[in-house]
């Protein structure tokens, strides 16, 4: 049993390091924002958290007014993604922090670093169903990594210390600090911490030698060694020691979808995205493998597919930082808990030994090369594939690409090409529709200097649209590509193949006119129907310094391939070949 | 099958809800929670008895309860060697014939009456699992009325002389 068996070292007084004036809670709140060298925060203000924001008045941080609160989360975490430091979010009690429920939710499944404060009615009345009152507590304890309410002003500067190093250190995700109204205007000295005394939490960084040298053992062994990686590769800034290692191993790779970009697109080696919308050769490599190496992967079930029947051959080595992620879904014969870079500087310090896989190296080209991804020729609408390599040709394929859940998520996977880390942002694990355009803004805010491309169903658009506003305000470049099907794309898609084409509530005929809605907030605004009109429309406007918004109508009808049913393994494709 | 799984949590409020909540979100079936206070101040000691299907299930109750930023230490104590109580009240239906007979059951259970009605005693019995469940059984055809049993809690022996082999759950491997 090793459970970091060390017994808890309990410390309740720490040695000041700092002692404040007197002054009130609200601009200490500000105070311990500056001491964690937050640069910019997204949110919206309302009642409990006046004291807040007049602070903020006073002393500003500089501050994202989103138009709802769900855009202000999802710009944070898309600012998270793309910056590498935690996002920040404020909003008030109540309704505020119950509109942030599918940001937290949504950054907790993909392991984005967010420092989220809400306000809370005084504590005097917390429990007798104040206005404006939630048990915010309560609702995210189960999709924050932690949370806080704060019971004393002294206590603050502590708590955002604690909560900023959570968020950011190992696995990272969202913890909430709950601010009730009388804190932040509670006058008193209060004292910054720099020493944190957290015992319960001390995440593994270095990978046990043992288990490496194991995972050196199984490599010399392999004839059909595989890696599939993923989001672990980009938090940990791993993906040039990924590549070092591949290159030296000879071994071929498969990204997830949250893995995209931390391994370049155009590498012969590589095999593209495995899972449900995967490729043929990344699907069969996983499927055939004798030797699968997951770096920062969870095994999500939209991967593995019917797990009895997922890499049956395999010996599995699995690196993650989070314990709990290794033998949750597949079982691990060679787990090592460590930081995806560490292991990787530590596998390629030792002597190894390439492992003889020249024939199924061989093989996996062929499969590749036989079996691309495919669209449907000629019809009505622009074909969302050809679309994409335009974008992909327009942007050099350097831009920042965000995208919501569905159809155009997995056109997007799949023909971007992504080269470089920290250009993708998506959302995987929750599926959010909405996501997207909130999250390009926060991606834009954190590079201001690159081109960021919003692509978004027309439903999804829809849902999170008011940012235009926004986007307008603050003369953001975001550059929005609306997929437009006139449908719920992927629901329609299964409704067509599961359901016998009953499209129960998944079309949407009646659509605002998109161009006429752009203008509304003096964005341009264009519609195209055919490839060159998108391309031309595209060449013109996605790399310069002005938001623009294209409609692209798309082939209504076109499905998403390869694909594997529910319940299927990953052997069982479907839409391999062109039909 | 059943296991024993014990963890110091700092005492930060809600912290049984936290961990209350991960058992229900995670499907793990619990059949007792108990909580008290250790030997150091704001350190709390909880012991769980649940219900898994397999050895990886106990492995991820110990690793996402481990997870948890207010818990300090999870160990599954179920091989070790250990001493596991439990108290139960027990109130049983009685006569005055009866009344003698029940006396001189619970006697080698060294169970106690700890109130007595005209028609009724409450009982009160300490220890495992299996000696509480032998009482009540025992009782049964008296008729039971009520019975309030706290769960059991856990602690190892002060000497560890049996060496399991049965596999351990590790957190770092």
């Amino acid at each position: 049993m090793s459970q970091n068996a060390k017994a808890p070292e309990l410390k309740f007084e720490n040695e000041p390091v700092k002692r404040t004036e007197p002054m009130n809670g609200a601009d200490l709140f500000v105070e311990t924002l500056k001491n964690e060298n937050v640069e910019v925060m997204f949110g919206y203000p309302g009642g409990a958290v006046l004291p807040l924001y007049d602070a903020l008045y006073k002393n500003p941080i500089r501050h994202i007014l989103a138009r709802h609160e769900q855009a202000a989360i999802h710009a944070a975490e898309g600012y998270a993604r793309v910056s590498g430091k935690p996002g920040v979010v404020l909003a008030t009690s109540g309704p505020g922090a119950t509109n942030l429920v599918t940001g937290i939710a949504d950054a907790m499944m993909d392991s984005l670093p967010l420092v989220i404060f809400t306000g809370q009615v005084a504590t005097g009345v917390i429990g007798s169903d104040a206005f404006q009152e939630a048990d915010v507590i309560g609702i995210t304890m189960p999709i924050t990594k932690h949370n806080y309410q704060v019971r004393s002003m002294e206590d603050l500067p502590r708590i955002v210390h604690e909560a900023f190093h959570i968020a950011t250190t190992g696995r990272p995700g969202p913890v909430l600090i709950d601010i009730p109204k009388d804190i932040a205007t509670t006058i008193g000295n209060a004292e910054f911490v720099d020493e944190l005394n957290l015992p319960g939490y001390q995440p593994n960084f270095k990978p046990n030698s043992l288990q490496v040298k194991k995972l050196r053992g199984a490599l010399a062994k392999a004839k059909k060694p595989v890696i599939l990686a993923g989001a672990g590769v980009l938090f940990a800034k791993a993906s040039g020691e990924l590549l070092e290692f591949v290159e030296k191993m000879q071994i071929p790779v498969v990204n997830t979808l949250l893995g995209l970009g931390g391994f370049p697109a155009d590498h012969p080696l590589f095999l593209g995205m495995g899972g449900m919308h995967g490729t043929y050769a990344a699907n069969t490599a996983l499927y055939e493998a004798d030797l699968l190496i997951n770096i920062g992967a969870r095994f999500d079930d939209r991967l593995t597919g019917n797990l009895a029947h997922f890499a049956p051959n395999a010996t599995v080595a699995h690196i993650d930082i989070d314990p709990a992620e290794i033998g949750k879904n597949v079982p691990t014969h060679i787990p090592i808990v460590a930081d995806a870079r560490e292991a990787l500087k530590k596998i390629l310090s030792l002597d190894l030994e390439v492992p003889q896989a020249e024939e199924w190296r061989q093989k996996l080209q062929k499969d590749k090369e036989e079996n691309p991804l495919w669209n449907t020729e000629g019809g009505e609408g622009i074909s969302p594939q050809s679309l994409m390599r335009i974008i992909h040709n327009v942007t050099n394929g350097d831009a920042v690409v965000t995208t919501d859940v569905g159809q155009h998520q997995m056109w997007t996977a799949q023909y971007y090409g992504f080269k470089k880390p920290d250009q993708w942002v998506t959302s995987g694990g929750l599926g959010t529709m909405g996501f997207g355009f909130p999250s390009a803004i926060g991606a834009q805010i954190a590079k201001p200097d690159k081109t960021v491309v919003a692509v978004a169903g027309d439903a999804g658009f829809q849902m999170t649209l008011q940012e235009l506003g926004l986007v307008a305000e603050l003369k953001l470049p975001v550059k929005i590509v609306i997929y437009n099907n006139q449908a719920l794309g992927m629901v329609r898609q299964w409704q067509e193949t599961f359901y016998e084409e009953r499209y129960s509530q998944s079309l949407i005929p009646v659509q605002p006119d998109f161009v006429k809605l752009a203008d509304a907030y003096g964005i341009r605004g264009y519609v195209v129907t055919t490839e060159e009109e998108a391309e031309k429309v595209m060449r013109e406007t996605l790399t310069d310094n002005e938001p623009v918004l294209i409609d692209c109508r798309i082939k209504p009808k076109e499905m998403v391939y390869p694909m594997i049913a529910p319940g299927k393994g990953l052997h069982e494709m479907i839409g391999v070949k062109p039909q | 099958m059943r296991r024993i799984v014990t963890a110091t949590v700092l005492n930060q409020s809600g912290v049984l809800n936290r961990i209350a909540g991960l058992f229900t979100r995670r499907q793990f079936n619990i059949e007792s929670i108990t909580v008290g206070a250790t030997e150091t101040e704001g350190v709390s000691k909880m012991t769980f008895v649940v219900q898994v299907e397999d050895d990886r299930m106990v492995e991820q109750v110990v690793k996402q309860l481990h997870k948890q930023i207010d818990v300090l230490k999870v160990s599954d104590i179920t091989e070790q060697a250990i001493v596991t109580r439990e108290l139960a009240l027990i109130k049983v239906m009685t006569t005055p014939q009866t009344r003698a007979e029940i006396n001189v059951i619970i006697e080698p259970f060294r169970a106690t009456i700890i109130d007595v009605a005209r028609d009724s005693v409450t009982i009160q019995v300490v220890g495992n699992f299996e000696k509480i469940e032998a009482m009540i059984e025992l009782l049964r055809p008296y008729g039971i009325k009520e019975v309030a049993r706290t769960g059991q809690t856990a602690i190892k022996r002060g000497s560890q002389r049996f060496v399991s082999d049965s596999k351990q759950v590790s957190i770092l491997n």
